[in-house]
């Protein structure tokens, strides 16, 4: 069993009328059978209301499942002797860092998770060096955060969840809200925090050039999970990625339209080097250079 | 017609030991039927020099004159102003409060003072070119997906009838489709109404897309204003600053490099599809 796994999971949301009685049920997770390897980087795709951010809080119990089962590293959410377990290894870093932040200075901030756990002083300060440090933002640790950039302050909230030792860490569209620079800075922290630390990742995104170097990239639309694969595989089937409201990276659009247009292309080029490499042979031979 | 800036500065703290500048001498023309987009880095004073445009911010000095008239002289008419330059801020779904989306989407042209049935009137067109199905309209703006409420900020907007229209990040957030979604509406308002837009945004690929001229803010200060394709060549310093150009750039960029004789000045797939079949079918040609 891997660090992540759902089996036949189905989650409801129950709207009640004043008197308690059910109005509506909406199905937001519809029989969803997963499971994640530890240290593996997953991307989640789906469009708005697609059960992605319903699922997400699924994996540290912040909701419970209306019917089958999550586990994390073996305990069932629903088992209450583990919530905090369970919390600790799998932390989550949410869309707007303005909404997370809540020290005045950077190291203050990222220390509030594990003095919250109750660990000793030392142990708090060991850990938010070494927080700091594998998110690259050690020099700004006695700054206040509102001076920082949204990338930065993003770090900082990755660097509190760092601070709690999860296994996991699952992050909801953590760059929605960033500019370019602040969204490499970001990507490229969860890549190491994968590599070095060996943290699993599950990533929520609809950036789809974030998703092309992750291990495995998983699709979900109504509550199901409806595409699985590498990265490579699932951008190779643009047809069927637009069906669910997504897209491609543009290198990747241009490759299929090229490809589409009788240039004898392979499928899911997912780099410009890739579609350069492939390209070049193709001008050589039309004598087109 | 226009909207003029001339010389804005702007400071926080003024006369205290914190001052900053949050725009520093920013002068531009924007005439009627623009599309333009406005990036920069987080922090550069985007969001601070729109709410300039239509009155919620007042410069510390320099002057902003819509249709020629200063905006800050005594008398002038904000309130008027401000359904003539409608904001859309970011995030606008948090700003939602009525109880069905038919008087959420009423409330600004009822708010101008327009009788119950021009109210309704505007509030109708407006839903409708958003494209919210007509059905959702009686229901709690709060039941709505992410991409639906957005659109019903929107509306909101709209039913005031503005001549201008500026949207801070309308898509974040949103998946793919949504995107695209709104993005075409908001260019359908600029192609068929003639409305002017501004656009602000931190995808380079969709303002590659739809805008025509790029306000490039970096530090509070100006640093480009110029089509598309021009700003997207300094691909380096928009880096420098925090920004990019659009992925397609680097692509031909790339294959450039390998000497394929590509136009520097592609931002879109489109483009790049189209510049590449014709190379290699010209090659046919001779061969």
């Amino acid at each position: 069993m891997g660090i992540i796994r759902a089996s036949r999971l189905i989650y409801d949301y129950i709207r009640r009328d004043e008197d308690d009685h059910v109005e509506e049920v909406s199905r937001a997770i519809d029989g969803l059978d997963l499971d994640i390897k530890a240290g593996d980087f997953v991307a989640i795709l789906g469009h708005n209301g697609s059960g992605k951010s319903t699922f997400a809080k699924q994996i540290n119990g912040i909701l419970l499942p209306t019917e089958g089962t999550v586990w994390i590293s073996g305990m069932k959410t629903t088992d209450e002797s583990h919530i905090w377990d369970i919390r600790k290894t799998a932390g989550m870093v949410f869309q707007n860092p303005d909404n997370q932040i809540i020290g005045n200075i950077v190291e203050e901030d990222v220390g509030f998770g594990p003095e919250n756990l109750g660990v000793p002083t030392d142990e708090i300060w060991q850990r938010v060096d070494e927080s700091l440090e594998a998110v690259g933002m050690t020099a700004y640790r006695m700054k206040s955060p509102n001076k920082l950039s949204g990338g930065q302050k993003q770090r900082v909230a990755i660097a509190g969840v760092m601070a709690m030792r999860p296994q996991c860490i699952i992050l909801d569209e953590p760059t929605a809200m960033l500019d370019p620079n602040g969204r490499r800075e970001v990507i490229r922290t969860v890549h190491e925090l994968n590599q070095k630390e060996g943290i699993t990742v599950l990533l929520i995104t609809h950036y789809m050039e974030e998703v092309i170097e992750a291990d495995r990239v998983i699709v979900m639309d109504d509550g199901r999970l409806v595409m699985d694969g590498t990265p490579r595989e699932i951008f190779s089937r643009v047809k069927e990625l637009k069906s669910y409201r997504l897209d491609v990276p543009q290198v990747t659009e241009l490759a299929y339209e090229l490809k589409q247009a009788g240039v004898d292309l392979p499928e899911g080029i997912l780099t410009i080097e890739e579609l350069t490499e492939h390209l070049l042979p193709i001008f050589r031979k039309a004598n087109a250079l | 017609m226009s909207i003029r800036a001339e010389h804005i500065n702007y400071l926080y703290g003024e006369g205290t030991a914190f001052e900053q500048y949050a725009l520093k001498d920013v002068s531009f023309e924007i005439e009627d039927g623009q599309f333009i987009g406005l990036i920069g880095h987080t922090g550069s004073g985007k969001s601070t020099l729109i709410q300039h445009l239509n009155g919620l911010l007042r410069a510390s000095s320099g002057k902003i004159y819509y249709n020629g008239e200063d905006i800050d002289q005594e008398g002038y008419d904000k309130k008027a102003l401000r359904s003539h330059v409608g904001l859309v801020f970011q995030y606008p779904e948090h700003q939602l409060f009525e109880v069905d989306v038919f008087s959420d989407v009423c409330f600004g042209p009822k708010n101008q003072g327009l009788s119950n049935e021009v109210t309704e009137q505007r509030a109708r067109e407006a839903l409708i070119q958003v494209g919210l199905d007509e059905r959702l309209w009686t229901q709690s703006p709060f039941e709505l997906s992410g991409g639906q409420k957005r659109r019903v900020a929107i509306a909101g907007v709209l039913a005031m009838q503005p001549e201008v229209l500026i949207l801070d990040e309308p898509t974040a957030g949103l998946d793919p489709r949504g995107r695209d979604e709104i993005l075409d509406e908001i260019s359908a308002l600029h192609e068929e109404k003639g409305m002017t837009i501004i656009l602000v945004s931190h995808s380079m690929e969709d303002i590659a897309r739809y805008a025509d001229r790029i306000l490039v803010m970096s530090h509070g200060e100006k640093l480009f204003d110029a089509p598309p394709k021009e700003v997207f060549r300094h691909y380096q310093e928009l880096e420098r600053i925090g920004l990019a150009a659009p992925q397609i750039t680097y692509v031909v960029r790339s294959l450039k490099e390998k000497g394929i004789a590509l136009e520097d000045d592609i931002t879109t797939v489109e483009e790049a599809k189209t510049a590449i079949l014709r190379l290699l079918r010209k090659a046919d040609g001779r061969a």
